[in-house]
């Protein structure tokens, strides 16, 4: 067991005195949670804004002239980058893992308070960085979100004078602030779990955002290094990734560089990534069905190691996304092969998740109208992805359309429905008070079937191969008009979904001054988070004494109980105990 | 309680482990920070294995195979690389030095290790940019190779590594010459000395694939 006394001594707690030292320069790592998500998600608008410019391009050409081919590919870019690991990463680790770890696993706090600080205040800082470049010279960099050389840093490239300088030293910087926070995930699960908390009576979430920092922890240093590298290619003129090659008429200074090499380093850390953002929300979506079902997750061990082999496995299939780059014909073989072995523990998780629905207790409530919406676009990006996943299959389909519908599907929008589902789950513990029912159910709705209107086209077009990153597609011989026709339906769709998304602020807003106020645990959940005593939790969270485990997460309408859940810090006996520091 | 039989636990069964007389142990015995630096060891390696996997493709002519040239020029290695090479041994020595001190209540020798070690990795740190401006004199600067290149790449990334490490040094030293305890600055020293032979390690091997290249 690794029952710290960090975790059951006070006196370790940094407790602010002014106003500034509670809410700003906080160690608390609520308030820190907070911090992260308040930060992803304004910047996450911005990419939303820098979407639904896209979608007017492609769905009516011609008609908005300050869209030039140039600005749509910098709206491409940062909408990409912004999306994946500003927005995504950004609040499932440093928002919900750092609201969720401590109080789950029975903690006063994460166990190096002041780096988890240092941490929000750099990743805030690589955002600055990263908003900075929509005002500099020329704009932000417009290289694609691969960041690709030789183009990347090549005359010609839109933003290659600042924008792709800024770009890269904001990833460098924030990669600086995620190994201070998955430091902090890491060891807090590790060593500040309270007593009886064993690693298999922590919720599915823990376990989630615990693989995903690890993840994260090995997988970023390969675009650390390649932002560097790339960084003094671009800046000293070192030849890294750049070959011998005539810019715009002229013979350039570099020599011998390999971009390849790029790829393999991007997608070292890009293939992990699609997974520290799928974890959490595998383990956070099987917390929120188990709970509105009212029944216990389906295969709790498997779910466990699935995320585990899960996060192991995808450090191994890298090269999938580089089939047309020329690499040798063997490792896409063998890439090929370790990409859809990854299937099979995913699977068990998706059937895990319907036998955990089947003949249980289900409760339509908001978090779980955006559960189980997650199932049917995680579903259908999966299965997109065993198509792509194979060479043969890949090689026709790769830079359509189709790639994109796929991992919009898979990793854009299944994880912003657990987000949002999350967040309806547990405004009521961080406010102490309830939503609005009834717009958050339209809010789902107008999201989830957008959804579909906007991504499933898209699949549709890149088996016609409309070909993605296109500013306009002219008069294409290939490509019918009924392309054109989705290409504008998709577009209305976008703007509705965009529009839509006020729906969430407003209720958010709304029901922070005027929703119902909730009690304690309104969903009447058995983890620790829900077992505090004040709501929101205080700092500290736990009063004097911590919380003694004493059963797993998911005793949920057991036989024989006098209610349908028991907490976790119910002992056998039924009377809950605490120790004391 | 063993690793394996953590992770088989049969959570649902009740009652399960009893969280009051359950015996302590594992990792328990570790202190966060202890355990923080080891995760952090590994995100380190992972980082210069890269950088060394990515000269050793570089090296072995993946520009070459994509229709590139060959650009690899000789490259100076000045000697004084070697004296800092044995700087740096020298500075994890008095760390140890420091750190058996600590373990025997010695608070003298805790001083002396640590203010040795600190002055040995500030002289490593300046024969570092020594090097660098004796290269940059021989022709060799940053852009000159790509051999060049990857040495200063990584003599910097090193280089912030340790100026880390003495960031902690400083307050440790502080602490000590304000008169602590040695029980106030056990840990700091202990955990110190750990990151200094790491820091060790990772030149011996980088340098070393440097030399092989």
């Amino acid at each position: 067991m690794a029952y710290t006394t960090i975790a059951e001594d006070t006196r370790v707690l940094h407790h602010p005195k002014t106003w500034v030292g509670k809410y700003v320069w906080s160690q608390d790592h609520k308030v820190i949670a907070l911090q992260y998500s308040t930060t992803a998600i304004a910047i996450g608008v911005v990419a939303l804004v820098l979407s639904n410019l896209m979608r007017l391009q492609l769905g009516f050409p011609d008609t908005f002239k300050f869209i030039t081919p140039s600005a749509y590919l910098q709206f491409v870019t940062m909408h990409g980058m912004i999306m994946v690991v500003y927005l995504l990463t950004a609040l499932l680790l440093g928002g919900f893992g750092n609201y969720l770890i401590p109080l789950m696993v029975g903690a006063r706090d994460m166990v190096f308070p002041f780096v988890n600080m240092l941490s929000y205040w750099v990743y805030l800082l690589a955002v600055l960085v990263l908003a900075a470049s929509f005002f500099v010279p020329g704009g932000p960099t417009g290289a694609g979100w691969t960041l690709y050389p030789p183009q990347a840093i090549l005359e010609g490239t839109p933003g290659r004078d600042w924008g792709i300088i800024l770009m890269l030293a904001s990833l460098a910087i924030f990669i600086v602030a995620f190994t201070m926070g998955g430091l902090n995930y890491v060891t807090t699960v590790l060593q500040a779990r309270t007593r009886g908390m064993t690693l298999m009576r922590m919720p599915c979430s823990v376990w989630g955002i615990f693989v995903a920092a690890i993840m994260g922890l090995l997988a970023f240093p390969a675009l650390f290094v390649g932002a560097v590298m790339m960084l003094l290619d671009r800046v000293v003129g070192t030849s890294f990734f750049m070959p011998s090659l005539v810019s715009m008429g002229q013979q350039t200074s570099f020599n011998g560089g390999s971009p390849l090499l790029f790829q393999h380093l991007f997608w070292f850390f890009g293939h992990p990534e699609v997974y520290i953002v799928a974890l959490p929300a595998f383990g956070i979506v099987s917390d929120l069905i188990s709970t509105h079902a009212r029944k216990n997750i389906f295969g709790y061990r498997m779910m466990v190691w699935a995320i585990v082999i899960i996060g192991v496995l995808s450090m191994f299939v890298w090269a999938h996304h580089m089939y047309v780059s020329g690499m040798n014909p063997y490792f896409g073989f063998f890439f090929a092969t370790s990409t859809l072995v990854i299937a099979v523990p995913t699977a068990i998780k998706v059937y895990n998740w319907l036998l955990t629905l089947w003949r249980g207790d289900i409760h339509l409530t908001v978090p779980m109208l955006f559960a189980i919406g997650f199932i049917f676009t995680f579903i259908h990006g999966g299965l997109s992805g065993l198509f792509l996943g194979n060479v043969s299959v890949d090689v026709p389909l790769s830079d359509t359309f189709f790639v994109v519908g796929h991992f919009h599907m898979v990793m854009g929008v299944s994880p912003i429905l657990v987000i949002f589902g999350a967040i309806y789950h547990w405004y009521p513990k961080m406010t102490g008070r309830m939503w609005n029912k009834t717009l958050g159910q339209i809010h789902f709705w107008i999201t989830f079937v957008g959804a579909y209107a906007i991504f499933l086209p898209m699949h549709y077009l890149g088996f016609l191969g409309v070909p993605r990153r296109y500013y306009a597609l002219g008069e294409t011989a290939f490509i019918p008009p009924s392309a054109h026709v989705a290409n504008e339906a998709i577009t209305i769709a976008a703007l509705i979904v965009g529009v839509g998304q006020l729906l969430f602020f407003y209720n958010m807003i709304w029901s922070y001054f005027k929703g119902p106020k909730a009690d304690g645990n309104p969903w009447r959940a058995t983890t620790l988070e829900w077992q505090t005593p004040q709501t929101p939790p205080a700092h500290g969270n736990w009063g004097p004494t911590l919380p003694v485990v004493y059963r797993w997460a998911y005793d949920y309408s057991v036989p024989g109980a006098p209610q349908d859940f028991i907490p976790q810090n119910v002992p056998p006996d039924g009377v809950a105990r605490h120790h004391a520091t | 309680m063993g690793i394996l039989r953590r992770l088989t636990e049969k959570p649902w069964l009740t009652p399960g482990l009893d969280p009051l007389t359950e015996p302590q142990g594992g990792p328990r015995s570790l202190s966060a920070a202890t355990v923080g630096l080891r995760v952090y060891f590994s995100v380190a390696t992972v980082m210069f294995l890269l950088i060394a996997a990515v000269l050793v493709m570089r090296m072995g002519g993946h520009g070459i195979s994509t229709g590139q040239q060959p650009d690899w020029k000789p490259m100076i290695w000045p000697r004084l690389l070697w004296l800092n090479t044995a700087v740096l041994m020298l500075a994890s020595v008095a760390w140890e030095w420091a750190r058996a001190a600590a373990h025997r209540e010695r608070i003298d020798g805790v001083r002396t290790g640590l203010i040795v070690g600190g002055v040995l990795s500030f002289a490593f740190l300046m024969g570092q940019l020594t090097v660098w401006r004796q290269l940059e004199a021989a022709g060799c600067g940053l852009t000159a190779t790509t051999m060049s290149a990857f040495f200063y790449l990584i003599t910097a990334l090193h280089g912030l590594h340790l100026l880390g490490g003495l960031g902690v040094w400083g307050r440790t030293v502080g602490k000590v010459l304000a008169g602590g305890e040695v029980a106030e600055v056990r840990e700091s020293v202990d955990l110190c000395t750990v990151y200094w032979h790491f820091l060790l390690l990772v030149w011996l091997v980088m340098f070393g694939i440097l030399l092989m290249m």
